[in-house]
């Protein structure tokens, strides 16, 4: 099962070294991270993917909410919640292929970014598996490079995560 | 205010905690810290020969006391040296600080003389650590430090301080905060009221119920509550290794310790309960044998501090998260209402019979089942035990080392109170027993403390003999000197067909009785089991009473402790004897 954590901690230079620490010594298993700090800027957000069942991803959060400097810890999916993901992504456009790429960016609601006469970099906003749909729909062997920024998530209605 | 140099204010700092020692070793970059020590009175240090050494003496020191241990060692192998004492700290959850000198900011990361990532190289092992940048921020990190180290699940903190931060030329003022707030760590105060009506209920619905209580009982100071609580349900208790002494050890209602190592009938009786009463405990691998095959009947309710602890190993039908003393008063006081609302709200005839049981077991395959059956020679270690226990009453406090003595001293030796008992449970750790009982001794200079050692631990830091001698420790070392490694020779024998790859050194060994005398210590060898009691007694006679005394006992060296836990079973699978199985 995949699961979307939230963690607010404390912007301290080691905080975020415990965390990947705690997922290493632990064998938990992270698939996406980001982090960044918050409108305050003495708290960073963490948002990370793993995957686990409930026992597992129990232990994640607590395990996570142990460590001194861990102010709050949210597994998003347990309600709903919005999740994006940005990824730019390089292709080869020549000919013909060149308004074919325009065309399914469109279709992606993404957007070109950087042109040269043999590539278009496109910008993809979405959440995971909209990216992974347009990654799959690109042609073999036309894919220059991709990078993805992990998965951000907010929950949904009125409630926040904050202190 | 006052202005304080960076070595100052952490020594001043310590003393406002009420630190009385330091157990440490100095090196380049904690010199001007060791300065700023030899300039005031209020807190001893104590010079070890080994880092290790100084964190296992912290260590002893705060599980006899209740109070943080306190150690300070220098950067780079300094360091590193101390982080085994810390790893074995930190899995048995007790409260120490250690400061450890870095080089100074400029030279961090730049593979500096003496240089080591502490902060990095700890962080698996501690329960948080703090890298002083400015030497402004010393007095809350101390402040902090402490607070984390005593609260909640206790633990070790690392304070990691470079050189410059402690020159004796920059100063700042001092003050030293009364209290300090963390908006990320406010660990919990009690327990859900609700939560603990539910136990008191579940406890007296129960017909087979066992109280498995753990190290966080000895810990948090719950024994009082739990002796109250088990004798007004009249219900059977079993330690774990690191609770023994929080119920006393002769008491009727003792099964003994449970686990891989525990006796039949506290094992027997957790597998075949109705309830458990889990109460700081974790479920370690070493007692629940296969989680999935543990307590299959069993109504689990678990108390801890640690909410990662519940439902980690063993699901917790009834969690409470708490520390144990509120907890055990508030469930005491519940059952207690209960009681008297309604005096015949237990099942008597039920828990009669189940008493019956466990007498039955008891009687079948209880300790000395086997030893019974053995002849006087050559000396058992068990029988060393049992001697140790006679002469010292019982009164006094035991450290272990690790492998077969350890086993044999918590079996044998029956703690009356929490504290007494000091040993390495969760790490395992060898070269534990020695500087641990020296920190003991400090606390309690008039106690009796016994080390109960194997020449194979003894010998991973005999060297502390030296810090003995400086400081007049008059600890007693029972050497059960098997002339092997003797757990792992067991395992050898019980599971690789007897192959002792590596476990034997017989040929090699040194005289310990003469090692003991080169430090300035009294020696005594025994071999014979009839002059067991005589050389027991001498170790402990009057005339010993200031000295360190070393028994080096020439044990059986083919014996195994039994019972042990037929690995992937469940609780009531045990080996009992060469011969026997369940």
């Amino acid at each position: 099962m995949r699961r979307i954590i939230a963690v607010l901690i404390e912007n301290e230079s080691g905080a975020l070294s415990r965390v990947l620490g705690l997922f290493a010594q632990r064998g938990y298993n992270i698939e996406t991270l980001t982090v960044a700090p918050t409108d305050d800027a003495t708290l960073s957000r963490i948002t990370l993917t793993t995957l686990g069942d409930t026992q597992r991803i129990e232990q994640i959060t607590k395990q996570l909410n142990k460590l001194i400097e861990v102010v709050k810890v949210v597994d998003l999916c347990e309600d709903d919640h919005i999740e994006r993901e940005i990824m730019l992504i390089k292709v080869r456009a020549e000919g013909s292929e060149r308004a074919e790429l325009k065309r399914t960016a469109d279709v992606f609601r993404g957007q070109i970014v950087d042109v040269t006469p043999r590539t278009y970099t496109v910008q993809l906003t979405g959440p995971t598996a909209k990216l992974d749909a347009f990654v799959r729909a690109m042609e073999v062997g036309t894919i220059v490079e991709v990078v993805r920024s992990g998965v951000s998530g907010i929950g949904r209605g009125d409630k926040a995560l904050t202190i | 205010m006052e202005l304080l140099s960076g070595g100052d204010m952490l020594i001043r700092a310590l003393q406002d905690e009420g630190v009385e020692y330091i157990f440490g070793y100095p090196g380049g970059s904690a010199l001007h810290i060791y300065d700023a020590i030899f300039r005031q009175q209020k807190v001893d240090h104590i010079l070890v020969r080994h880092e290790q050494a100084a964190t296992h003496m912290a260590d002893g020191y705060a599980r006899a006391t209740g109070k943080p241990g306190v150690v300070l060692v220098t950067s780079g192998p300094g360091a590193t040296n101390a982080i085994t004492g810390i790893a074995t700290a930190h899995m048995d959850s007790v409260p120490m600080v250690v400061i450890s000198g870095q080089v100074p900011s400029d030279l961090i990361g730049t593979d500096a003389f003496q240089e080591t990532d502490m902060i990095g190289i700890s962080r698996p092992v501690v329960k948080h650590s703090f890298l002083v940048t400015s030497l402004e921020d010393i007095p809350e990190i101390i402040k902090k430090a402490f607070f984390i180290a005593t609260s909640g699940r206790p633990g070790p903190v690392v304070i990691d301080v470079p050189k410059d931060v402690t020159d004796p030329a920059t100063t700042a003022p001092y003050n030293y905060p009364a209290t300090v707030d963390m908006r990320s760590y406010r660990p919990s105060q009690r327990g859900h009221t609700g939560q603990i009506k539910k136990a008191a209920r579940a406890l007296l619905n129960a017909k087979r119920p066992v109280i498995y209580s753990g190290g966080g009982v000895v810990l948090g100071d719950g024994s009082e509550p739990l002796r109250s609580l088990a004798r007004r349900l009249g219900f059977p208790v079993t330690n774990t290794l690191m609770g023994l002494g929080a119920f006393p050890g002769n008491d009727p209602q003792f099964l003994g310790m449970l686990g891989m190592h525990g006796t039949y009938q506290a094992n027997m009786a957790m597998h075949h309960a109705d309830l458990i009463l889990a109460i700081g405990a974790r479920f370690d691998d070493r007692v629940t044998n296969n989680p999935s095959k543990f307590c299959p009947d069993a109504t689990v309710v678990h108390v801890d501090v640690d909410p990662a602890s519940i439902a980690k190993i063993v699901t917790a039908d009834i969690p409470i998260v708490g520390p144990v003393l509120p907890v055990l008063k508030e469930l005491d006081a519940q059952v207690e209402a209960l009681l008297a609302d309604n005096p015949g709200a237990q099942d008597s005839e039920a828990l009669a019979d189940w008493s019956r049981r466990i007498d039955g077991w008891r009687e079948e395959h209880g300790l000395n089942h086997h030893l019974a059956s053995e002849g006087a020679e050559p000396i058992m270690p068990q029988r060393v035990i049992q001697s140790l226990y006679r002469v010292t009453g019982g009164n006094a406090y035991v450290t272990s080392d690790v492998g077969q003595h350890q086993m044999f001293a918590a079996q044998y030796y029956h703690f009356p109170e929490p504290r007494r008992w000091i040993n390495s449970g969760g790490l395992g750790t060898m070269g534990f027993g020695l500087p641990s009982a020296m920190g003991v001794q400090m606390a309690f200079p008039d106690a009796t403390v016994a080390c109960v050692t194997g020449e194979g631990s003894f010998m991973m830091n005999a060297q502390e003999m030296s810090t003995c001698l400086q400081y007049g420790l008059p600890i007693k070392i029972v050497c059960l000197n098997n002339q092997a490694l003797g757990m792992v020779k067991q395992w050898q024998d019980m599971q690789y067909g007897g192959r002792h790859s590596q476990s034997t050194y017989s040929d090699s060994l040194p005289d310990f009785k003469t090692l003991a005398e080169a430090y300035g210590h009294v020696g005594i060898r025994v071999d014979s089991a009839d002059d067991l009691d005589a050389a027991m007694e001498e170790t402990f006679s009057p005339a010993n009473a200031s000295k360190l005394v070393l028994l080096d006992v020439g044990v059986d060296p083919r014996e195994h402790v039994y019972p042990m836990a037929i690995k992937g079973g469940s609780m009531r699978d045990m080996v009992l004897s060469r011969s026997e199985a369940t």
